[in-house]
């Protein structure tokens, strides 16, 4: 702890000197260490970012703490039935029936190996589709945003008519065409989130590129290149940040649509969608394989909507104010 | 006023244009050649001679683009390769299904989401607020089919023989059929044409027909059915609702002029309602028109779930029969209702807001 202290003073040698002369100093925090510290202060923030980081173990640990291979068909490998109840030891379930948390699906699996696995899916599913996305409908929006004329024009009314189709409709008319499939899936989604990206940038900016600092740039001779993603483009961040995180809600629910209609990920992936679709006319037979799955891909989902709402309030300067009250 | 609208009517034109070209180009891009992607198997050389002759696909891009226009604009949806039928019938039979359980799933998502993001708004920071704010958070998270199948289970089967007991498929029950009221008043009607395409469709949604035929049984039958799939495609935008007039509610009843009608000596439930509430609604118009694409998104899920024979329906069905004409022009239809609903909205505004200046 000493050495701690001594090493923070080390490097801070006005702040060292100003506490020796006897005078009070209180740390200075940047930037995002007031959002951090605003975000850490919104109770839903804190809950979406506890449930974010327990999928992440999950995901990143699945290998290990999976009972099965979540493909593996327990045909005569255990005592199991087609598409039997949970049997938790702890619960009452007679020790010598083999332990499955979460049942068994229709094809003799074990349904928690699977979910636990789905989570690893579902998390790449939506950061990679909001990824792709994003980089795109930045630099559509930013060169929209920052020309101006007519390649704004021609750009966002493309735009425009992409968002005129309900996205989840678009998105299955592509994958229809495409053919079905978790990629083409993913890129349908991603094609269709596009314009909600490029409007945000867009917009930020327009704004930005009035400000000082990049009036001063372009007396300072810098090309538009280099003015517009070496100065303007770092300063617009912070929509895309909240925009990008809720989008990724919105990608994990639409993925695990298209894949509970047949279009995404196809069987045996141990997808949330999936697995839903295909047991979805057993629900009266057998709720459990219809709930788990559904209520996994809840949990994600609300995850990165709480941090998504927890970061739009920490980085909103106008809500700044009335959230230091 | 009325050039505001025209005006506005004459930039939807381009975004038409734009959806017209955007399906257009995707029915282009189906790998491979059209005709052994839609008929399949039974494409042989001269068959597919005759088709590609038939349907123009011979000729350069641009004409079959103008081709297509010309024909959506004479009303000629194509023709469904599955079920052998002209895509404007099936539109007909269809979309009243659709149109009901949207409207249901609104009105639900409105009836209750307005008045829980008052009482939120009201009654800020307390036990009703912090409950809507995680009950709305939940509900915009919820997967539309999971909640369709889950309230299929608890209301078909855990609730069985209970008062609340819900039925968890169809329209009506088995049996049961509500005459249209064209045949019912002894209307003549002729055997094609848009009016008697109208009737149709009225008669097709089951609540305004019993209505119209004044019976009640059957009325009370059509809504018992409606109610699963309504909760569930309503869901998400009540949340959403909820959240929005919440917030709305908050900025507008820290305004002066709130303070200065509770001062004047007026009830709180009158200035919440005629003062605070006739203001925050411009922003939930927007949600509520906006929202109208997740009622029809929700509807592909839901219908499918609920085994309703409406646009969802027939999309998925045409989406795994590879009938891909049906789901383009389904697609089109559904994007242009979609802009006029918009453009509905815009101009609502200026009733809404005075303050909105039309140019």
């Amino acid at each position: 702890m000493a050495a701690l202290k001594e090493e923070s003073i080390e490097k801070r040698p006005k702040v060292a000197r100003l506490e020796a002369e006897g005078l009070r100093t209180t740390e200075s925090i940047s930037f995002w260490g007031t959002v951090w510290r605003r975000l850490f202060r919104r109770k839903s923030a804190v809950v979406g970012l506890w449930i974010l980081a327990f999928l992440v173990l999950i995901a990143l640990t699945a290998d290990w703490i999976a009972p099965y291979d979540p493909v593996q068909v327990l045909i005569g490998v255990e005592p199991v039935k087609m598409r039997q109840k949970p049997c938790i030891h702890l619960l009452g379930c007679p020790e010598d029936q083999p332990q499955h948390i979460m049942g068994i699906d229709g094809n003799v699996r074990d349904q928690f190996s699977r979910i636990l696995y789905g989570a690893r899916l579902s998390l790449l599913v939506g950061l990679s589709t909001v990824t792709f996305a994003i980089i795109i409908g930045t630099f559509l929006g930013a060169i929209a945003g920052y020309l101006g004329g007519v390649v704004d024009n021609v750009i966002m009314r493309f735009m425009d008519v992409l968002l005129a189709f309900p996205s989840l409709l678009l998105a299955i008319a592509i994958v229809t065409i495409l053919g079905p499939g978790l990629i083409n899936a993913l890129l349908a989604i991603a094609i269709v989130s596009i314009p909600t990206y490029a409007r945000v940038t867009r917009a930020t900016v327009l704004s930005v590129r009035e400000m000082d600092f990049v009036e001063a740039s372009r007396a300072m001779g810098g090309g538009w290149g280099y003015i517009l993603f070496g100065r303007i483009l770092p300063n617009s961040l912070t929509p895309l940040i909240v925009t990008g995180t809720l989008g990724i809600a919105t990608a994990i629910l639409d993925a695990a649509a298209l894949s509970f209609l047949g279009l995404g990920a196809q069987p045996p992936t141990p997808e949330w969608g999936t697995m839903l679709g295909a047991e979805r006319n057993q629900v009266f037979t057998a709720p459990h394989l219809v709930f788990f799955p559904g209520f996994a891909i809840m949990l994600t989902v609300l995850a990165f909507n709480l941090l998504g709402d927890g970061l739009r309030d920490a980085l909103d300067p106008r809500l700044a104010q009335r959230g230091e009250e | 006023m009325t050039t505001y609208i025209l005006r506005r009517l004459l930039t939807s034109i381009p975004v038409l244009l734009g959806i017209l070209f955007v399906t257009f180009a995707l029915a282009r891009l189906i790998p491979g050649d059209p005709c052994r992607a839609i008929l399949g198997e039974k494409a042989t050389d001269v068959i597919c001679d005759e088709f590609i002759r038939r349907h123009g696909l011979d000729k350069p891009i641009p004409t079959q683009f103008i081709i297509y226009v010309k024909e959506i604009l004479h009303g000629d949806l194509g023709t469904s390769i599955r079920l052998g039928k002209p895509v404007t019938e099936l539109l007909v039979e269809r979309l009243p299904t659709t149109l009901e359980l949207s409207l249901a799933a609104m009105t639900f998502s409105i009836l209750i989401g307005i008045p829980l993001g008052i009482i939120s708004a009201v009654r800020h920071n307390s036990a009703i607020d912090v409950g809507t704010m995680v009950l709305a958070n939940v509900g915009v998270s919820m997967p539309v089919f999971w909640l369709g199948l889950m309230l299929a289970y608890i209301f078909a089967l855990v609730l069985k023989g209970t008062p609340l007991q819900l039925p968890p498929s169809g329209r009506l029950s088995p049996g049961l059929m509500i005459p249209p009221f064209y045949d019912v008043w002894g209307w003549q009607l002729g055997k094609e044409g848009f009016v008697k395409s109208l009737f149709v469709f009225i008669s097709q949604m089951n609540v305004i027909n019993s209505l119209l035929i004044w019976r009640m049984d059957l009325l009370w039958d059509a809504l018992k059915h409606l109610i699963l799939p309504a909760v569930a495609v309503g869901t998400i935008p009540l949340a959403i609702i909820a959240r929005m007039t919440r917030s709305s509610m908050l900025d507008v009843l820290g305004q002066d002029y709130v303070r200065a009608a509770r001062a004047k000596g007026l009830p709180r439930g009158m200035v919440v309602i005629k003062h605070a509430l006739r203001n925050a609604l411009l922003p939930l118009v927007t949600i509520i028109g906006l929202s109208f694409g997740a009622f029809l998104g929700g509807a592909v899920l839901t219908e499918t779930i609920f085994g309703l024979s409406g646009v969802g329906r027939i999309m998925y069905d045409s989406i795994t029969a590879r009938d891909y004409g049906v789901v383009q022009s389904f697609t089109v239809v559904i994007a242009v209702f979609f802009v006029i609903l918009n453009l509905i909205v815009d101009i609502s505004y200026t009733f809404l807001d005075p303050r909105v200046r039309l140019d």
